[in-house]
């Protein structure tokens, strides 16, 4: 029933060409010994990286970045593996209630949550800067945690928890023994992904943060002069192939070892 | 009193339950709930000076707002460059999902990996390489000169409500394509094979079978690009100009140079409910449908 | 404490929200015995039986295993052991670290630890496997490891949660042989739950049957089979023709019932009937007995019309009306129908010890 669809399959291979291209082509000018993102290309050079890589204040944006996305997806994986545990194995009351609740970050226009945490954290009397833009990356990043966690965990088999219970272990070992190994996958991955979430966020950041700058802030600053451009490009270049294997190696992840057998849906995500 | 604990630990789901719960659920009161309570009650107080606010409780921000025409304009225009967004995205990706669903057989995840891949590299990066291909100077430009189709640049391409929409459907492509193609995926082959053996063409199984079947991940990518998009900054402030300019870029300045924290706040709680409205009517309706269409 | 009141179970409830799962159920097992608890799925059994492991704590009653209480005990620490419907054999070990995983708490030394396993695995039959991994066994096979992973622990209990239930007829024949013969030689107390009132007949020491939280009856198989206590046993276990009836007298266990076309008679009641209970009469097909003339003496013979025959291999089922009662009455036979076809008249022949006063309400 269901053999070919070529006019399907031709639309599919050209939004697929639309969802690439445009990504495509910071990579390809970031080579080009222009300044301007101009065609014709005008010939091959690594000047903008070597520039990229002699930038002082670029090193201390990704300093910060990777201080904020670290501590994000630590603290978010961990608050959301206590949560996944909670919601795939006990009757919770409220369920849907609290489930909602954590997810709403993931909806919200980020914007709202900017604006609300800057009227807190500045009402209090603190100075914004790198700490509350990590409080509001946990937040952001928890819901994307708890639903891959979540998957997970509704993946393998209650009655494995259950069986080391009745085998003599307490809760603490059955957690060691069986639920940590099985979930360890699904475990590294959320913590790339939520790094890579971070590692990304701009709004957010731009903010909160006001004096330290994170990556995107810095390329943000740079985007608006022209001169600057091309090792913008180049930044841009190399974090799309980072942030991509990333990714990549968490997809993997995901399906490795997956206990029941069949391929775990992406479906949350 | 350990052991009292202990007993009644191990004897009740729910206190085991909300213990595992309680971080989870205390980021989101203190980092969340919280501040966005304050933000209300900012949205009635009066900025009376650079560092001074005044805290009578006051509805003459949310007067403010809708007394200058530019406010309640840009709260529109955010929310039907948002429906245009969600619009254009479901049309666009709901083929694609459809072909991964029923026509694909091997590969299907790496399908959608590559879907859904871009999504996860730098949003920024993504939107700004949207601004070089539409720019003046830019690649669409630049080529179409070169190849001597035009001999000026093409001025209609940047900083318009098109250019916001166009970008936007590309950036939130995957959110999307994945529900989509999760409720296309779920559905029982064999119902499709019933309706063609009870006579409907594949036209009209489409529309009586396949489509009401797949709402759910219509809805599901509904309120996922609809909700976050209105309150989008990057791509107007990138792509829009003057004529793309959204409500959020209005908010930033209202927090930052403008200085003016409850109108800002107000704005925000604005946003919020338009949002919360529209997004409670789209659920409602698409229930109704699909309740007459089953 | 006896060998007769191994486990007890007193009073015991179990309420989730506004179900009640399991209803005041108090049975005694005796050490070493072969008990089953029989019912309709969501029945409770399953409940009572994970109560008994410690997954679940009931709102009231208690549980003692050996005279000591464990009510509030949980389940790492009683000394019962679990066969899971699902095998929940541990796919990221395996199947010799899945053996050992109990005994990592026991302080016993490595040695012993090997020596266990490989007794364990010689006694499932699965020396050999030691190396396999979960996805490389049958479902035989991962049975198998349950069972051995279980009884490595040497436990006072053994639980059983529908083990059987997933393999095919034939392997599951064979399992119920062999798990019974097993527990023969262990001589560990099994306590075994079961939707298949074949396999609790065929393995058990004593049955339980348990519907709505409650436990009906507690027996042997035979005594179940012949002598059920209400109706919904009588039912549940094989086939019978009920056949409506009404008290018309009552001289101790003597009853008089008028049978619905069949007629009055006395006859000698196995529970205590009284006169305001309603009841139905109950015949097993077997102790019904046709002939094509009325030559045969029995107690009470009746003529009937052949309305369908199937037939089974060893046995065959014949369908018979009979004028006055509304359900053809079934009954099995091991010899030929000769000179009997369809629509052809028939004579039944039944005993009056054969028929039983049954119950409609519960004890």
């Amino acid at each position: 029933m269901y053999k070919k669809n070529n006019t399907l399959l031709l639309y599919s291979i050209i939004y697929f060409a639309f969802l690439y291209i445009p990504v495509m082509l910071l990579p390809i000018f970031s080579f080009n010994d222009a300044i301007h993102m101009v065609f014709p290309l005008k010939g091959f050079t690594f000047k903008w990286y070597d520039q990229m890589i002699h930038s002082s204040r670029l090193h201390k944006a990704l300093m910060n970045s990777i201080k904020v996305g670290l501590v994000a997806s630590v603290f978010s994986t961990f608050i959301a593996l206590l949560a996944a545990k909670a919601f795939t194995r006990y009757k919770v009351r409220f369920h849907q209630l609290s489930y909602g609740a954590i997810l709403l970050p993931f909806v919200i226009p980020e914007i709202i949550i900017a604006v609300a945490l800057i009227v807190i954290w500045t009402g209090m009397g603190f100075q914004l800067g790198l700490v509350p833009v990590t409080i509001s990356h946990i937040l952001f990043c928890t819901p994307f945690c708890l639903l891959i966690l979540i998957s997970r965990m509704e993946g393998f088999d209650k009655n494995l928890e259950e069986a080391a219970m009745d085998l003599g272990e307490n809760a603490w070992g059955t957690f060691w023994r069986v639920t940590f190994p099985l979930v360890l996958p699904a475990v590294i991955a959320s913590l790339l992904l939520s790094f890579v979430i971070s590692f990304d966020e701009f709004i957010l950041a731009f903010f909160l943060s006001s004096s330290d700058q994170t990556l995107p802030m810095y390329m943000w600053g740079q985007m608006r002069f022209p001169k600057k451009l091309p090792h913008v490009l180049a930044l841009g270049a190399v974090i799309i192939v980072v942030t991509s294997l990333l990714v990549i190696i968490s997809y993997w992840l995901r399906n490795l070892g997956n206990p029941s057998g069949k391929k775990s849906k992406i479906g949350g995500i | 009193m350990i052991n009292t604990w202990r007993k009644l630990f191990s004897k009740h789901e729910s206190i085991r339950a909300y213990t595992l719960l309680s971080p989870a659920l205390i980021l989101v009161i203190l980092a969340m709930a919280s501040p966005l309570l304050l933000m209300v009650l900012t949205s009635f107080h009066t900025q009376v000076s650079m560092m001074e606010i005044d805290s009578t409780l006051t509805l003459d921000r949310y007067a403010d707002f809708f007394s200058r025409p530019v406010y309640s304009t840009l709260l529109f225009r955010s929310i039907k460059i948002s429906f245009l967004v969600t619009l254009v995205t479901l049309l666009t990706t709901y083929p694609l999902a459809y072909y991964i669903a029923f026509y694909v057989k091997k590969n299907k995840m790496l399908w959608i990996v590559l879907m859904t891949l871009p999504f996860w590299t730098s949003y920024l990066l993504r939107v700004f390489s949207w601004r070089v291909i539409l720019g003046h100077k830019g690649v669409i430009n630049s080529a179409l000169m070169f190849s001597g189709a035009i001999d000026e640049p093409l001025s209609f391409l940047i900083y318009s409500q098109t250019a916001v929409v166009l970008t936007l459907a590309h950036a939130w492509a995957a959110f999307a394509i994945l529900p989509l193609y999760v409720s296309l995926d779920k559905i029982d082959k064999s119902l499709l094979e019933a309706s063609y053996d009870l006579g409907c063409s594949k036209f009209q199984t489409f529309w009586r079978v396949t489509f009401p079947l797949s709402l759910p991940g219509v809805i599901g990518a509904i309120l996922i690009i609809f909700i976050p998009t209105v309150g989008d900054y990057v791509t107007p402030q990138l792509v829009g100009g003057t004529d793309g300019r959204m409500l959020s870029n209005m908010i930033q300045s209202l927090f930052g140079r403008a200085n003016n924290f409850p109108l800002g706040a107000a704005s925000a709680v604005l946003m919020l409910l338009s949002v919360s409205f529209v997004a409670l009517v789209v659920t409602y309706i698409t229930k109704k449908v699909s309740l007459r269409m089953s | 404490m006896d060998d007769k009141n191994f486990i007890k179970i007193n009073n015991l409830s179990k309420n989730f929200d506004d179900v009640v799962a399991v209803d005041n159920v108090n049975i005694n097992i005796g050490k070493g015995e072969f008990f089953s608890l029989l019912g309709p799925s969501g029945c409770g059994k399953t409940t009572l039986l994970r109560i008994l492991a410690g997954f679940e704590y009931p709102s009231e009653g208690s549980v003692s295993i050996d005279g000591s209480d464990v009510t509030d005990i949980p389940a790492n620490l009683r000394p019962t052991n679990m066969v899971f419907q699902n095998y929940a054999i541990f796919p990221h070990i395996n199947v010799k670290r899945n053996i050992e995983f109990g005994l990592r708490k026991e302080k016993i030394s490595a040695e012993e630890v090997n020596q266990r396993v490989s007794e364990a695995l010689k006694m499932v039959k699965l020396e050999g496997y030691e190396n396999r991994f979960s996805n490389q066994l049958s479902g035989g096979q991962r049975q198998r490891v349950a069972l051995a992973r279980a009884l490595v622990k040497r436990p006072k209990v053994l639980l059983l949660d529908e083990p059987l239930g997933a393999l095919d007829k034939k392997l599951r024949e064979e399992m119920q042989i062999e798990l019974r013969n097993l527990q023969r030689s262990v001589g560990i107390t099994f306590v075994f739950v079961t939707h298949d009132q074949e396999e609790a007949m065929t393995m058990s020491d004593r049955v339980a049957v348990m519907n709505q939280g409650k436990i009906l009856q507690v027996s042997p198989p035979r005594e179940l089979y012949d002598f059920p206590v209400n109706l919904f046993v009588g039912d549940f276990i094989g086939d019978i023709n009920l056949l409506n009836s009404e008290i018309s007298n009552i001289d101790g266990k003597n009853v008089k019932v008028l049978i619905n076309g069949i007629g009055e008679y006395t006859i000698q009641a196995h529970t205590i009937i009284n006169q305001n209970d309603t009841i139905v009469t109950g015949i097993r097909p077997k102790s019904i007995n046709i002939s094509s003339n009325d030559n045969k003496k029995s107690d009470i013979q009746v003529k009937g019309k052949i309305t369908n025959t199937s037939f089974y291999g060893n046995l065959t089922y014949v369908y018979v009306s009979i004028e006055g009662v509304d359900k053809a009455l079934m009954l099995s036979t091991a010899e030929s129908l000769q000179g009997l076809s369809i629509n052809s008249d028939c004579y039944l022949n039944i005993n009056l010890k054969d028929i039983r006063v049954i119950k409609k309400n519960d004890p």
